[in-house]
């Protein structure tokens, strides 16, 4: 008799699950389509990768938490093969000894998994949350317990199986996998209803794994996945169609459903710098959020950290929104998107804060916007200019949710839209528009600092080889970036030249005919800017013949190698790091390192532009084991890094929190006990400098890779007189 | 947005008729065009009165002069869709009636100007309040322009004003700009024409997306004509304008800091009041002759 009801709640449980999965589906479909549609067969191919971005990307992620990735396998692989075979042995009614010694094991060690997860629960870090989470290690215990006491019935002999499965007991072993089957079979998609549990991350996780935005992030048989950390260009063609995102509506249905897999585990937030500092930013929050929007409600469910400060404005249950709903609110300044004038007028909200559902403004109304009315705004501005794009967050979600994306698409409508980017930042791209940089500077100032360094100019010297016959290309293009008008980043650039020249590398600069890369114009969301900055420096480069181009400054390195691909500029670049070191196995370059003797230890802060969004951790690492330092690796180096709060145009847009990022990024170098804290990258210098250290401690001395190779370097006697120009201002400057 | 749910008394009557005059501007260091800052100051100023006034009681416009066609795509288009980008949805391009055509035959006196263009123009419409920036970043860049409309529309024209705090149709009341950070509120009679300075609140910024989408629409108002008063200019170039030195009296940090927190004293000067016009006229005109100001 309980067989029979076991049957009846396994199906009614599975049909409620493909009910809900429709409804889901449909959510994330709210969003927009793709350029091209996808044919059944890609449809297919693309589930079919499932398996193996499970295995092996997602699971590399998870690895890195053994106790958790253990705990994981155990209970969910425990679970999903006691789900079938429950289904096999209870559902359709086929029970045999072996199936029930099989259905044994996984419940076991489902059971297993299970305690694991309890025992986590029972004193859950700040960056778990809570609610239903807590709920989850009770029903997976008593549904594990009961599936596998009722399985016992299976393989133990008739009479005392019979005891077991059937009456009071059979009744209670029963209920318990019924609970079980609530929880995790049909909470996995919320049966049609609006509440999902915990599960639901294996149901969005895995679809967001067949259809994930950026493929080349994941392995295949014959390569492995990379960092594909290339901001997606936005088609400014269609003068039309509203730009970025504004409403939940614009993601592309591949972002929704990431943001529908998120499972809440809360890695992102204890990466994220702007939360450490205070700032109100919670990159787990913030997926959460985009979830409520694109399901339609307010955030009162949430469990988790709230957006850090200002509490009871930030408290959950005070933000929500709907699908069709403006995320951050109107703009004071906005005329919206023609479509989207509504012809009654209680529309338009008449601040960033309050604002009326908007039925049928654009598309139509849907359930979700139904319910939402009082609600102010989903996510407070302030919440998405607070990320300095450090990736910290991306790097550790094993959902592989893609919030940098989503923060930048965003930020393009408010830029774009709305004009309504905060601080400096208008100041900052109202200057790349009219002279193209950001500080407003005659494109020639950017050669003032070299005025005696003499340095070969592109143009000139490409002429000069073409009137001579000679077919050489020049063998590098230094690209100076915005450093170049910054006092202390020109000691580093000089430094630089000198160990070009001491190697006799052929190189040359652009000049004058440099532009900014178009790196703080796109984060800040000007894509416009940014794409004007990047057709003319690629049409600038394509009129020189190069090799390669190197560079000082991570960010142009990123944008010019990776972000102008798509724009039709292919370029071999390096950032200085890697080209010294490269010099260095070339033998090109010889070093004293007792010259450095004096020094002390040395620690490396990777620059996230160069290290979590290009890969390059190595390079730097072997300069300085060259240079005989003593290194002092900090807590969070490598992969982890630590912003330093310098990217994103955070520093622009200034959100203010409880501390500042490069504070506690000083904090981490001090902890290592190192004298030296070695960047390569003029922002992190800026940022790093700007420390004071607090009272009674000495401050590390802030230095670039380059200026330590400098310092160290032997000349050969030819090359002595080239380098001895540039030798002597930048020791004056130094010594200053 | 309809006015018709209004139910404020000024609703009744016809909008207020705003016009906001804007010119090419020029970056001064890298030379491109761009909005100029002063007429950018001084239609952000109208939006912000439009906004604060009741749905549909302001009317707001903003022209630009221009003696040929713009080009879509343009520089001077670019430039001029940043004012589009603050949130207008069409900005009117007043031209001559057959624009670039040269109407004029004598050559030599090539000196005309767009200016009378606008003063047709704005006899036509006859808006009530009219704002722009003091001086324009291109083209003479003399200051003289809210001055030329003033004189020929015999209007009064208030400078420097950084604040519209209300409207009600027949007066104008407004915050005025003194040095040292020092306010007036001036109550001003409608038709007014008021220009804009740098101590105007900055412009918002110019949202790319609402910029390409505004509409730049051409409106033929009148012939070319000559500059007369251009044409009597003598054009030297520029000099560095010499710095009258300060004598610094103070001894002391505090009688410095003093000094310079002090407000200008009226010192000489007569403050007149209940005198009728000729009296007041010959008063200033026996000040400007003591000053050396006229001979
Ligand atoms: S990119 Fe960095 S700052 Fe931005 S949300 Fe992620 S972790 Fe936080
Ligand atoms: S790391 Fe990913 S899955 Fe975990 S909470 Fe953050 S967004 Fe969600
Ligand atoms: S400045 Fe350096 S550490 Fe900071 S965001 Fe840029 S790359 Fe990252």
């Amino acid at each position: 008799m309980n067989d029979t009801i076991l049957s009846v709640l396994i199906f009614t449980a599975l049909a409620l699950a493909a009910l809900g999965a429709v409804k889901r589906i449909g959510l994330w479909r709210q969003g927009r389509a793709d350029a091209t549609s996808m044919s059944v067969g890609e449809l297919i191919a693309s589930l079919a990768k499932v398996p193996r971005r499970y295995g092996v990307d997602l699971h590399h992620v998870v690895a890195r938490d053994r106790y958790m990735a253990n705990t994981h396998v155990a209970t969910g692989g425990g679970f999903v093969a006691a789900a079938l075979l429950m289904v096999v042995v209870y559902g359709f009614g086929i029970d045999s000894a072996w199936l029930g010694v099989l259905l044994l094991l996984a419940s076991g060690a489902m059971f297993g998994g299970a305690l694991f997860v309890r025992r986590r629960r029972l004193d859950p870090p700040a960056r778990l949350s809570r609610g239903p989470w807590m709920r989850l290690p009770k029903s997976l215990l008593v549904f594990s317990a009961s599936l596998f006491v009722m399985s016992l019935s299976l393989v133990l002999p008739e009479g005392v199986g019979g005891m077991i499965s059937g009456g009071i007991l059979g009744l209670v072993l029963v209920a318990g996998i019924a609970w079980g089957l609530l929880e995790m079979i049909v909470g996995m998609t919320g049966g049609g209803s609006r509440i999902t549990g915990p599960t639901k991350h294996a149901f969005a996780g895995a679809l967001h794994l067949a259809f994930h935005r950026r493929p080349a992030r994941f392995s295949t048989r014959d390569s492995a996945g990379i960092r594909d950390s290339a901001l997606l260009p936005l088609d400014l063609t269609n003068p039309e169609a509203p730009l970025g995102v504004g409403k939940p509506s614009d993601f592309n249905w591949r972002q929704l459903l990431g943001f529908d897999a998120c499972v809440q585990c809360g890695r992102c937030e204890a990466v994220c710098p702007a939360f450490a500092a205070g700032q109100p930013l919670n990159p787990k929050k913030l997926i959460q959020d985009m979830v409520v929007g694109m399901a339609g409600g307010s955030d009162a469910a949430y469990a988790g950290s709230p957006y850090p400060g200002d509490e009871p404005r930030r408290a959950p249950g005070q933000h929500g929104g709907g699908p069709q709903q403006t995320i951050v609110g109107a703009s004071p300044h906005a005329r919206p998107a023609a479509q989207a004038v509504d012809s009654d007028s209680q529309t338009v909200a008449s601040g960033p804060i309050q604002m009326k559902a908007a039925p049928g403004a654009a598309g139509e109304a849907t359930d979700g916007d139904k319910l939402i009315h009082e609600f102010k705004v989903l996510v407070e501005p302030e919440t998405l200019w607070a990320c300095t794009t450090c990736r910290a967050c991306v790097e550790e979600c094993p959902m592989m949710i893609e919030h940098v994306d989503a923060i930048v698409d965003m930020r393009r409508h408010m830029t774009l839209e709305q004009g309504a980017t905060p601080g400096k930042g208008v100041e900052v791209l109202d200057n790349l528009i009219a002279t193209d940089n950001p500080g407003g500077f005659a494109l020639e100032a950017r050669l003032h600092w070299a005025a005696d360094l003499d340095l070969p100019r592109i143009a000139e010297l490409q002429a000069a080889r073409e009137a001579a016959r000679d077919p050489r290309p020049v063998e590098a293009l230094l690209w100076l970036g915005d450093g170049a008008f910054d006092m202390r980043n020109q000691r580093t650039l000089r430094a630089f030249v000198q160990v070009l020249r001491a190697a006799r590398v052929d190189f040359a600069i652009l000049g004058a005919e440099e532009r900014d890369s178009g790196d703080v114009a796109r984060r800040l969301g000007d894509e416009a800017t940014f794409q004007s900055l990047a057709t003319r420096n690629i049409a600038t480069l394509s009129k020189y013949r190069f090799a390669r181009i190197i560079t000082c400054d991570p960010h142009s390195f990123h944008v010019l190698g990776r972000e102008y691909a798509a724009f039709g500029g292919d370029y071999l670049v390096n950032h200085h790091t890697s080209y010294m070191n490269e010099l260095l196995a070339a033998g090109r370059l010889s070093l004293d390192a007792t010259r450095l003797a004096t020094l002390g230890a040395v620690t490396w802060h990777d620059p996230c532009y160069l290290g979590r969004y290009n890969g390059e951790f190595e390079a730097p690492r072997s300069l300085l084991a060259a240079l005989g330092l003593e290194v002092r690796e900090m807590q969070r180096s490598g992969f982890r890094s630590r912003c330093c709060g310098g990217g994103g145009g955070a520093p622009v847009t200034d959100i203010p929190g409880k501390q500042r990022i490069p504070d506690m990024r000083m904090g981490d170098v001090r902890e290592t006990g190192a004298e030296v804290v070695a960047v390569g990258c003029p922002q992190c210098t800026a940022m790093l400098e700007g420390v004071v250290a607090p009272a009674g401690e000495a401050e590390p001395q802030v230095l670039d890779l380059a200026e330590l190779m400098a310092r160290a370097l032997v000349l050969e006697a030819s090359t002595q007189g080239l380098a001895t120009s540039t030798t002597q201002p930048t020791d004056a400057e130094v010594a200053a | 947005m309809k006015a018709d749910r209004s139910s404020v008394a000024q609703q009744a009557s016809a909008p207020l008729e705003v016009v906001s005059l804007v010119s090419l501007g020029q970056h001064p260091v890298s030379g491109r065009l761009r909005r100029a800052e002063q007429d950018a100051r001084a239609l952000e100023l109208c939006l912000a009165l439009e906004r604060q006034s009741a749905p549909g009681a302001v009317s707001l416009s903003a022209w630009h002069a221009s003696g040929s066609e713009i080009a879509l795509g343009s520089e001077q288009d670019q430039a001029l869709r940043g004012y589009l980008g603050m949130g207008l949805e069409s900005l009117t391009l007043v031209t001559p009636n057959a624009p670039g055509a040269a109407p004029l035959k004598a050559v030599d006196q090539p000196v005309v100007d767009v200016w009378p263009l606008l003063v047709t123009r704005l006899k036509q419409a006859a808006p009530q309040l009219v704002v722009c920036g003091g001086q324009g970043e291109t083209g003479e860049g003399s200051g003289l322009l809210p001055h030329l409309l003033a004189e020929s529309l015999g209007w009064p024209l208030v400078e420097g004003i950084v604040a519209i705090e209300s409207c009600d149709g027949a007066h104008l009341t407004a915050l005025q700009a003194l040095p040292r950070g020092q306010r007036r509120r001036l109550r001003v009679k409608l038709p007014a024409l008021v220009s804009v300075d740098s101590a105007a609140p900055a412009a918002r910024q110019s949202a790319f997306a609402q910029a390409r989408r505004g509409e730049l629409s051409t409106l033929a108002s009148g012939e070319l004509v000559h500059d007369a008063q251009a044409e009597t200019f003598g054009v030297a170039p520029a000099r560095k304008r010499p710095k009258r030195l300060k004598r610094i009296k103070a001894t002391s940090a505090r009688d410095r800091f003093k000094a310079a927190a002090a407000k200008a004293e009226g010192g000489g000067g007569k403050r007149l009041e209940g005198v009728s016009a000729e009296e007041g006229a010959a008063e200033i005109l026996k000040l400007l002759r003591e000053e050396g100001v006229l001979r």
